[in-house]
């Protein structure tokens, strides 16, 4: 790219970890959100006065609310297991992007005003009080985390970076210190009920515009309802799906399946937005308030079942937390999962002959499988341990003849994430997001090299949008990432249920 | 009975009265701390037994250390399994009457004792070595290490250089146990193993040895992935419902 500000990190021969280069990374920051992204939300505009006391109290109050963090705090050992395991440090080499470097930012706090040691000892445990540098650290390397646990998974006490991540950015919201990014998007999501703001009408209009789209391309009249009081499912996606390239794709799919499975469905206006950004910034309130959108539409339009469209951070928060957030869901039929997955329900279709896929329908490609971190690793599907794996590839498998797996160091648990989740999804991180995917960019290069892989499939608007804009930085096209529900809509074989 | 075996004797009832209390007000904060939401790093099982089962691996084998860094791994069992049989071998200084058990192990737990020895000091050269390690650690990391070496390497050098009275050193811990202080022997070495055990102890409920409660803590590690099917509501979280317009 001709007009980029820094270098695209080269692929690594033999994967060997990068020596480390202090500050590397220490002009990297989104910018700060202003007042009127901070008080729709409850947050102070600017920095408090007295915020260094405010910032302990918070801290203090997470503490009693959370164990995890508690826990995390105490336990680290600093065996140093995670140290080669984030894909920031990996890519930029910054020692603080190592995940037990990023925890101890807010340890070193943590330890000077919650443990003995540190109020006596303070140099000799690293604890620290807060002032402008401990906080500008702070802003900087809790937005180079994309919380997707992958450290979680190699620690010996399960120590979850995203959890410590989100607590300080918590802190953070309340002295006053937000991040525009995800708090103007939460913000447009009370107002009008999507991250991007899209307002009814023009909501109805795009959903026209695809049934026409469909309906010519296939000459089938496959719906894509909105607002329909009595449908049988609610589907609840991440906005993207409905206009970006190539997510709008995947929403093709979804109906196609819908309709051919005769399943009566509807998107609502009101909870447009299955993607809940405040997972993010760590806040429960924010997360249940946004999360309560779902339940109020599933309550006004008497739906019976909730389905999520393909979003990483989204079905984390609907499988993990929306039971917890937004239920109990006595009202909903009890005979389905709430929430269910798309490719939950594609699945079993394909599985019980309910749809029928001709595979062919796809033989120019040549598919791999990028596994979203919030899927991986804080998510199920089905009903058995790892299906979240399972369920996906059995439905890649059933849309396409060759199928290609990634390095197993990179897939399933061990996944890499795409380097835009957590919400640095945003052009003012764009270095830290080029440099993130490098070890995803590598393990696609291997198969595209070995195998002629074409196309790479990822279930998460995120991926998406972080893939389609940084592969071209590896010299990569970006029509390459795709839906599976792309490839499901291209292999669905339409028409009456008799002919098939 | 000598001054130095009252001093002592004061040291081990104050270390294990702080290692205990310290211990189980740290375990009950832990406990009582609520959870706000299940958060298991998936693929997590879907049972309470399954996920026992986790953490029982993650206790017994280091699975996830394992899976992360072999040379760590193999430094940190040595380590920890080399000072359960040494601690095996030290429970007979407790009983007037040993168990065949502990009879029988023994002779495992000098080379416990040298296990332990060698994966500390694997562990330390890693730490001083590796550049990534060397940037996380802190003095007190160091500390830790070289506190422990130095109650395996004094505890060895007593078992095959300077030996001690240790009929006299089980008489004077049988004796603490009855609250009946006897006399220590004053070897420099036995003085130097005990003291770092009791600076070991007196620590424990305040340092970073606080994994040893906090690996059956971790949600990540223990929590069921039952989410879809079971409501999971922290006490602190539960009024927010009442706002909800539905
Ligand atoms: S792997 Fe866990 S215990 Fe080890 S340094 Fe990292 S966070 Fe700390
Ligand atoms: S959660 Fe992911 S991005 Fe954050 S420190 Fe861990 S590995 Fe890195």
């Amino acid at each position: 790219m001709a007009d980029q500000k820094f270098q695209t990190p080269a692929f690594r021969e033999y994967r060997d970890n990068p020596a480390i280069q202090i500050g590397a990374m220490s002009h990297s920051q989104p910018f700060i959100a202003k007042p009127e992204h901070n008080e729709p939300l409850g947050f102070p505009g600017e920095l408090v006065e007295n915020w260094e006391q405010k910032a302990v109290e918070k801290l203090g109050d997470l503490l009693d609310k959370n164990r995890a963090l508690r826990v995390y705090l105490d336990s680290c050992v600093k065996c140093g297991a995670c140290t080669d395991k984030c894909h920031y440090f990996l890519g930029t080499g910054d020692p603080k992007n190592m995940p037990v470097a990023r925890q101890d930012l807010l340890r070193s706090l943590y330890r000077r005003h919650f443990t003995l040691a540190g109020k006596i000892f303070p140099g000799l445990v690293g604890a620290k009080d807060m002032d402008k540098e401990m906080l500008d650290d702070w802003y900087k390397y809790f937005h180079q985390c994309s919380q997707c646990r992958r450290c979680s998974v190699f620690c010996p006490y399960g120590i979850d970076t995203a959890e410590i991540s989100m607590a300080a950015r918590e802190i953070m919201d309340h002295i006053g210190v937000g991040q525009k990014y995800s708090n103007e998007i939460l913000a447009k999501v009370h107002k009008i009920g999507n991250n991007l703001g899209l307002p009814k009408p023009a909501l109805a209009d795009t959903l026209e515009g695809l049934e026409e789209d469909v309906e010519e391309d296939t000459g089938v009249a496959v719906k894509f309802p909105l607002d329909v009081h009595g449908a049988d499912v609610l589907l609840v996606t991440p906005s993207a799906d409905f206009f970006a390239e190539p997510h709008v794709d995947g929403l093709i799919g979804y109906g196609k399946v819908f309709h051919q499975a005769g399943i009566n469905w509807t998107v609502s206006s009101y909870a447009s937005e299955a993607a809940n950004f405040a997972m993010f910034i760590g806040s429960y309130e924010q997360m249940h308030k946004v999360a309560n959108r779902i339940r109020k539409a599933a309550l006004d339009l008497g739906v019976k079942r909730i389905v999520f469209g393909e979003c990483g951070h989204a079905w984390r928060v609907a499988y993990s937390f929306l039971n917890t957030l937004a239920g109990p869901w006595d009202f909903l039929d009890p005979k389905y999962p709430v929430p269910q997955h798309i490719l939950e329900v594609t699945n079993g279709l394909i599985k019980s002959g309910g749809i029928k896929l001709d595979a062919q329908a796809n033989d120019d490609k040549v598919l791999t499988f990028h596994d979203s971190c919030n899927v991986a690793r804080g998510s199920r599907m089905g009903d058995v341990e790892g299906g979240q794996f399972i369920i996906p590839r059995e439905v890649i498998k059933a849309s396409v003849n060759k199928f290609v797996e990634m390095d197993p160091q990179t897939t399933c648990e061990k996944t890499f994430c795409c380097g835009g989740g957590g919400g640095l999804l945003t052009d003012d991180l764009m270095e830290l997001r080029v440099k993130g995917a490098l070890p995803r960019m590598e393990a696609l290069k291997e198969v595209i090299d070995n195998h002629g892989v074409t196309h790479m499939a990822a279930i998460c608007a995120i991926c998406k949008s972080q893939f389609t804009k940084v592969m071209p930085y590896y010299g990569f096209s970006m029509d390459m990432v795709v839906s599976i529900h792309q490839l499901v809509s291209d292999a669905i074989q339409l028409g009456a249920k008799e002919e098939l | 009975m000598s001054t130095l075996s009252l001093i002592y004797a004061i040291l081990f009832y104050a270390a294990t009265a702080l290692l205990v209390v310290g211990l189980a007000l740290r375990i009950k904060l832990y406990a009582t701390t609520p959870t706000p939401l299940k958060i298991p790093t998936m693929p997590a099982p879907l049972t309470k037994s399954g996920a026992a089962f986790r953490v029982f691996r993650e206790v017994a084998f280091f699975e996830s250390l394992f899976k992360s860094n072999r040379w760590i791994w193999i430094f940190a069992v040595l380590f920890h399994a080399g000072l359960a049989l040494a601690l095996l071998r030290h429970v007979r200084y407790f009983q007037a009457d040993v168990w065949l058990i502990i009879e029988l192990v023994q002779p495992f737990g000098i080379y416990g004792g040298m296990a332990m020895v060698a994966g500390l000091l694997g562990l330390w050269a890693r730490r001083i070595v590796q550049e990534r390690i060397r940037y996380i650690s802190g003095p007190s990391d160091h500390l830790m290490l070289a506190l422990l070496v130095l109650i395996g390497a004094s505890g060895l050098n007593m078992k095959f250089l300077t030996r001690t009275d240790i009929i006299e050193v089980k008489a004077y811990f049988l004796g603490l146990l009855r609250f009946d202080i006897q006399n220590l022997p004053s070897d420099p070495a036995l003085l130097v193993h005990l003291g770092a055990v009791a600076v070991l102890m007196i620590v424990f409920p305040f340092s970073k040895l606080l994994h040893v409660p906090g690996v059956f803590f971790s949600p990540s590690r223990n929590q069921v992935d039952d989410a879809r099917d079971k409501r999971h509501l922290a006490p602190w979280a539960a009024p927010m419902d009442a706002n909800r317009e539905a």
